[in-house]
């Protein structure tokens, strides 16, 4: 009786402190939100969002860092998107198990574990003093493309995996040739779980300020091509924060970021759940 | 059309190849721009050397390799027990509608930008310490707590994955012969999806390892051999984060030598996750 006592007391004990942990882990995560929140939305004002910055930022607003953000991420979506879709679809549908599909998913493993500030190193000597792209918008898009080419291939090879074999059967049974199967009856079905993959680069990229730093520059003026270096948000958050330019000024800037990838999460969540409903 | 075919089917391979490309674009370049240096100073000097005055031509990285190594150790000792809590958690003690409801709050966790982290270490997390335990307060400790929190969407999604992978009998067969849930759990469970999450853990390492700007903020940048959790410190990532803005000749090259050690490191890391995962799946 004894021992049976003790092994359920064991559990409630164990129950008892994962709950604690499990909660106190949410409560963390809410806490962070909550306080930049709380101490940045009352500076967001349409000024903010419309106006250029002054005075080392210390006033005025954050747009030419809004250009800056959506442009560098729309270079890296467009790089990316193409290569990675393509990279799925190889690996899916014209490949089977083999030493070439092995090493692509070994290199694609490996390369969504580099650390951002290698690309970041990467990207300098590579597009911005290489390639003599200096630093722009195409050198940070390019090297934000490299970093989230693996997401985006593994979320792509997830989505072609989920389509039921008799798409294919039926596509091939009507005489349609490989690339027919694919561009017809596979993408259109496995677009929304693509897409998915690609809402979560674009946050990734959104956040990612190491690489960028280094490669897009960290001016204050507004792009004009996609040869202008810019500032993202994530950048002018880091750059005010750390140089204690204006605690203000970053917990706004700090608020319009959470608030655009809470956005895009959950964007990618509504996308998720009506994908799998859709498919189960 | 046979041609065409055969025309599409060589583009994708090319395409498919990117990755690869990547990957050894990156270790070219990284080597080309980082070993000279190494080879002038020497393998040894350069990481075992205490000193790093780049303005007198000293580079020596070997409390950079320690600081690194005790902000990942510091960060693996909040993380994975608060991770595997919160996997267990999700997996094991709440129903599945819960869990389906609590999982997008693990992707939000991984999609906050870690500047946000860094900043709130900074204002919140480095105050306390400075307050409670003394020091500069920005620290090793402080840097830990921040990265701890920061690996745990990585720790959670994989060894969740793993958990539930496991054909259901596992836990029927454990519940049949008397153990409570709490047992199943700690004898079965755990043990029967180990490869999956020793990958997790090794995976959350070498995100730890290669955080940069929550670091910058957090640990004080000091270069010294750390020698309590209370000192500032200065890891591989933030050395090159700090420095490279305005680093050039001898000194940019050293940076990038310090890159390619992080990038051997992260790769061998990165081989170790994948060949335990490969194992778990094969």
């Amino acid at each position: 009786m004894r021992a049976r006592g003790s092994r359920y007391l064991t559990q409630a004990i164990a129950k008892v402190l994962i709950w604690i942990a499990a909660l106190s882990t949410i409560g963390v995560m809410v806490i962070i939100l909550f306080q930049v929140l709380r101490e940045g939305l009352p500076v967001l004002s349409h000024h903010f969002f419309l106006d250029s910055p002054k005075d080392m930022g210390r006033a005025g607003g954050i747009l030419p860092m809004i250009i800056g953000t959506f442009a560098l991420t729309a270079v890296a979506i467009l790089f990316a998107a193409p290569l990675g879709i393509g990279t799925a679809i190889f690996l899916r549908e014209y490949t089977a198990e083999s030493r070439i599909s092995h090493m692509i998913r070994f290199g694609t493993d490996c390369l969504s574990g580099v650390p951002s500030i290698i690309f970041g190193l990467f990207g300098f000597v590579f597009f911005v003093i290489y390639l003599n792209l200096g630093w722009s918008i195409l050198s940070g898009g390019l090297t934000l493309a490299a970093m989230i080419l693996p997401t985006i291939i593994s979320t792509a090879e997830e989505a072609i995996k989920s389509i039921p074999k008799s798409y294919r059967e039926v596509s091939y049974s009507l005489g349609g040739t490989k690339w027919q199967t694919v561009t017809r009856a596979i993408l259109p079905s496995a677009l929304p779980g693509i897409f998915t993959g690609i809402i979560l680069s674009v946050g990734r990229s959104i956040g990612e300020t190491a690489a960028v730093i280094l490669t897009a520059g960290s001016t204050l003026l507004m792009p004009t091509s996609l040869f202008s270096p810019v500032r993202t948000l994530s950048v002018h958050f880091y750059i005010l924060a750390r140089e204690g330019i204006s605690m203000e000024m970053a917990y706004g800037t700090g608020a319009a970021l959470i608030l655009l990838v809470l956005f895009i999460n959950t964007i990618a969540h509504v996308l998720i759940n009506r994908y799998i409903r859709h498919r189960v | 059309m046979v041609i065409k075919e055969k025309g599409i089917e060589k583009i994708l391979l090319l395409v498919a190849l990117s990755s690869i490309a990547v990957l050894g674009l990156i270790t070219l370049f990284i080597f080309e721009e980082g070993l000279p240096l190494i080879w002038k100073f020497g393998l040894r000097a350069f990481i075992l050397g205490e000193r790093w005055v780049p303005s007198q031509g000293s580079f020596g990285i070997f409390p950079m390799i320690l600081s690194s190594f005790w902000v990942t150790l510091g960060a693996l000792s909040f993380g994975i027990p608060l991770g595997l809590a919160c996997t267990v958690f999700l997996s094991e003690l709440i129903p599945s509608s819960a869990a389906v409801l609590l999982r997008p709050a693990i992707h939000l966790l991984a999609a906050i930008p870690s500047v946000i982290y860094g900043f709130w270490g900074l204002v919140v997390i480095v105050p306390l310490v400075r307050n409670y335990l003394g020091g500069p307060g920005l620290s090793i400790l402080s840097g830990s707590l921040i990265l701890g929190f920061m690996i745990l969407p990585t720790i959670i999604s994989i060894s969740e994955d793993s958990l539930r992978a496991l054909p259901p009998y596992y836990k029927q067969g454990a519940l049949a012969l008397g153990a409570t849930h709490w047992q199943t759990i700690w004898r079965v469970l755990i043990p029967a999806a180990r490869s999956g999450i020793v990958a997790s853990i090794i995976l959350g390492m070498g995100r730890a390892i290669g955080e940069t700007m929550a670091m910058i903020m957090i640990l004080g940048n000091a270069v010294k051999m750390p020698t309590s959790f209370l000192d500032s410190a200065r890891t591989l990532t933030t050395n090159i984060g700090i420095e490279m803005a305005y680093a050039s000749g001898d000194h940019r090259q050293a940076l990038f030598a310090t890159g390619a050690v992080l990038f051997v490191i992260i790769m061998i890391l990165n081989s170790l996750a994948i060949f335990l995962s490969r194992r778990r799946t094969g």
